[in-house]
């Protein structure tokens, strides 16, 4: 069993009207079976209302599952006395950085989650130190979040999960609010976390460009994992994203059109360093 | 009709000792029917810059004018001046407050002094050029996705009817197709109803594809104000900036280095099809 499973795993929202009584059912997931192996990099792709912010709820406990189980690091979610253990092993950071920022400077914003632990104060600071550094804010740690850019706040946000030393860490569209730089600062920051701390780290995003680096992706549609398998396998299907409402990152449409147009460039073009090498294979 | 910004200046906090200088010196005219796309770094000051365009924000110093009057000389009505111009505002939907998408849509009519049945006639229009399904109507709008939500908070500024439409990151936060939807839609307003569109945007591929006209703002001045294929021209200062150029305008430049004879201008993906083709065939 990897660090994170579900089996089955169906999640219905129960809509009641003004007495209490159920109006209707909506079944926000259908059916998910996942199995993700430490120190991976996932990426889930999906439109919106598709259930990717619901199964990454399940994956913390913030959410229980209607039918199935999921298991996080070997321990059930439905069980209460799991849920402490399991948010310590996967953190997770949230689309909106002004939502996760509680304290006036941002050492101690970082510092609230180990302290909630209960972990020693002299272990808090260094811990606090070692998070602020890797996410390359330790310039910053007496200054107040709110003169912060997005990306900062959000490389803030991430290093307050980071410092409760968490083995997973599941973003739910953490760059949706930044600018260009903004979101290139996060993702080098997720990424340089998977490749030397070995965290495993689950994104979920709606841009595929993200998606590139991802040891496995998968897309979602309807509650259900309608595909999956490494980045090259997902973006070599160029329709089908598109009948999902998804994309593919601009290099792969260029490939994809120019293979469309007679060109023998092979399907799954990730970057521009592979479509280079196609086209002069060309001459 | 044309709205004119003339040597705006705008600082925040004057008077404390926390002065930010957040546009500098800004003249801009914006002609009847264009296309227009804003970039820039966060803190940059577009926010700030387009709250001048419809009176929410007075200018420090400098003058704004619609139409050749001065809508801050006390005679204009700054009511009138919200009708022709509309703003929506990054994430609309959170605006949302009546209990049916129609009755949303007919608060600002309504306001504007339209009888009911007026009020309703351009909602039904608005909710129409917007696409969305007659059926959703009489829905709450908090039953909707998040992308039709957004279409109707749109919709809500685009029943005052104006003339022109200022829209701040219409699609974050929107998957892929929702994002084409809501720009194919202003497209469409903008060449069959002739309304004026200023969009500020975070996606240089999106400007690159839908605009006509493109202005860069770097802390707090006008940077470039040129048509996209101008500016992304000059990837590098953008780079300075915080900003790039679409993903296959560099690749254009990759392929030229290595000797391929294609066009370096190219923004868009059909264009980069075209020339790459045309330098393979040659």
């Amino acid at each position: 069993m990897g660090i994170m499973k579900a089996a089955k795993l169906v999640h219905e929202y129960i809509h009641r009207d003004d007495d209490g009584n159920v109006d209707h059912i909506e079944t926000a997931l259908n059916g998910v079976d996942l199995d993700i192996e430490a120190g991976d990099f996932i990426a889930i792709l999906g439109h919106n209302g598709s259930g990717k912010s619901t199964l990454a709820k399940h994956l913390n406990a913030i959410l229980m599952p209607t039918e199935g189980t999921v298991w996080v690091d070997g321990k059930n979610t439905k069980a209460p006395e799991n849920t402490l253990d399991i948010r310590k092993t996967a953190g997770m950071v949230f689309q909106n950085p002004d939502n996760q920022i509680i304290a006036g400077m941002v050492e101690e914003d970082v510092a609230f989650g180990p302290e909630n632990m209960g972990v020693p104060s002299q272990e808090i600071w260094q811990r606090v130190m070692r998070s602020l550094n890797l996410v390359h804010m330790e310039a910053y740690k007496n200054h107040s979040p709110n003169k912060l850019s997005g990306g900062q706040k959000q490389r803030v946000a991430i290093a307050g999960v980071l410092a409760m030393q968490p083995k997973c860490i599941v973003l739910d569209e953490p760059t949706a609010m930044l600018d260009p730089e903004g979101r290139k600062e996060v993702m080098d920051a997720v990424l340089e976390l998977n490749k030397t701390k070995q965290v495993t780290v689950i994104l979920i995003t709606h841009y595929m460009e993200e998606a590139i680096h991802a040891d496995k992706v998968y897309v979602m549609d309807g509650g259900e994992i309608v595909m999956e398998g490494t980045a090259r396998e997902i973006f070599a299907r160029v329709q089908e994203l598109e009948n999902h409402r998804l994309s593919v990152p601009q290099i792969t449409k260029l490939a994809h059109e120019l293979k469309c147009s007679g060109l023998p460039i092979p399907d799954g073009i990730l970057d521009e360093e592979e479509l280079m090498e196609a086209i002069c294979h060309l001459s | 009709m044309s709205l004119i910004l003339n040597e705006v200046n705008y600082y925040y906090g004057k008077g404390t000792n926390l002065v930010s200088h957040a546009v500098k010196d800004v003249t801009l005219t914006i002609e009847d029917g264009e296309f227009i796309g804003i970039i820039g770094h966060t803190g940059s000051g577009k926010s700030t810059l387009i709250q001048h365009m419809n009176g929410l924000l007075k200018p420090t110093s400098g003058g704004v004018y619609y139409n050749g009057r001065d809508v801050h000389d006390g005679s204009f009505k700054l009511k009138e001046l919200r009708s022709h111009v509309g703003i929506v505002f990054q994430y609309p939907e959170y605006q949302l407050f009546e209990a049916t998408v129609f009755d949303d849509v007919c608060f600002g009519p309504k306001n504007q002094g339209l009888k009911d049945n007026e009020a309703g006639l351009v909602a039904f229009e608005a909710l129409r050029d917007m696409h969305i399904p007659p059926e959703m109507y009489y829905q709450s709008p908090f039953e909707l996705s998040g992308g039709q939500k957004r279409l109707v908070a749109i919709a809500g500024v685009l029943a005052m009817k104006p003339d022109m439409l200022i829209l701040d990151e219409p699609t974050a936060g929107l998957d892929p197709r929702g994002r084409k939807e809501i720009l194919n839609l202003l497209s469409r307003l903008n060449r069959e109803k002739h309304i004026t569109v200023v969009l500020v945007s975070h996606s240089m591929e999106d400007v690159a594809e839908y605009v006509n006209r493109l202005i860069v703002m770097d802390k707090g001045s006008i940077a470039f104000d040129a048509t996209p294929k101008e500016v992304f021209a000059h990837y590098k200062e953008l780079e300075t900036m915080g900003l790039a150029a679409p993903k296959v305008t560099y690749f254009m430049h990759q392929l030229k280095e290595k000797g391929w004879q294609v066009d370096t201008s190219a923004i868009t993906v059909e264009e980069a099809k075209k020339s790459i083709l045309a330098a393979i065939r040659r």
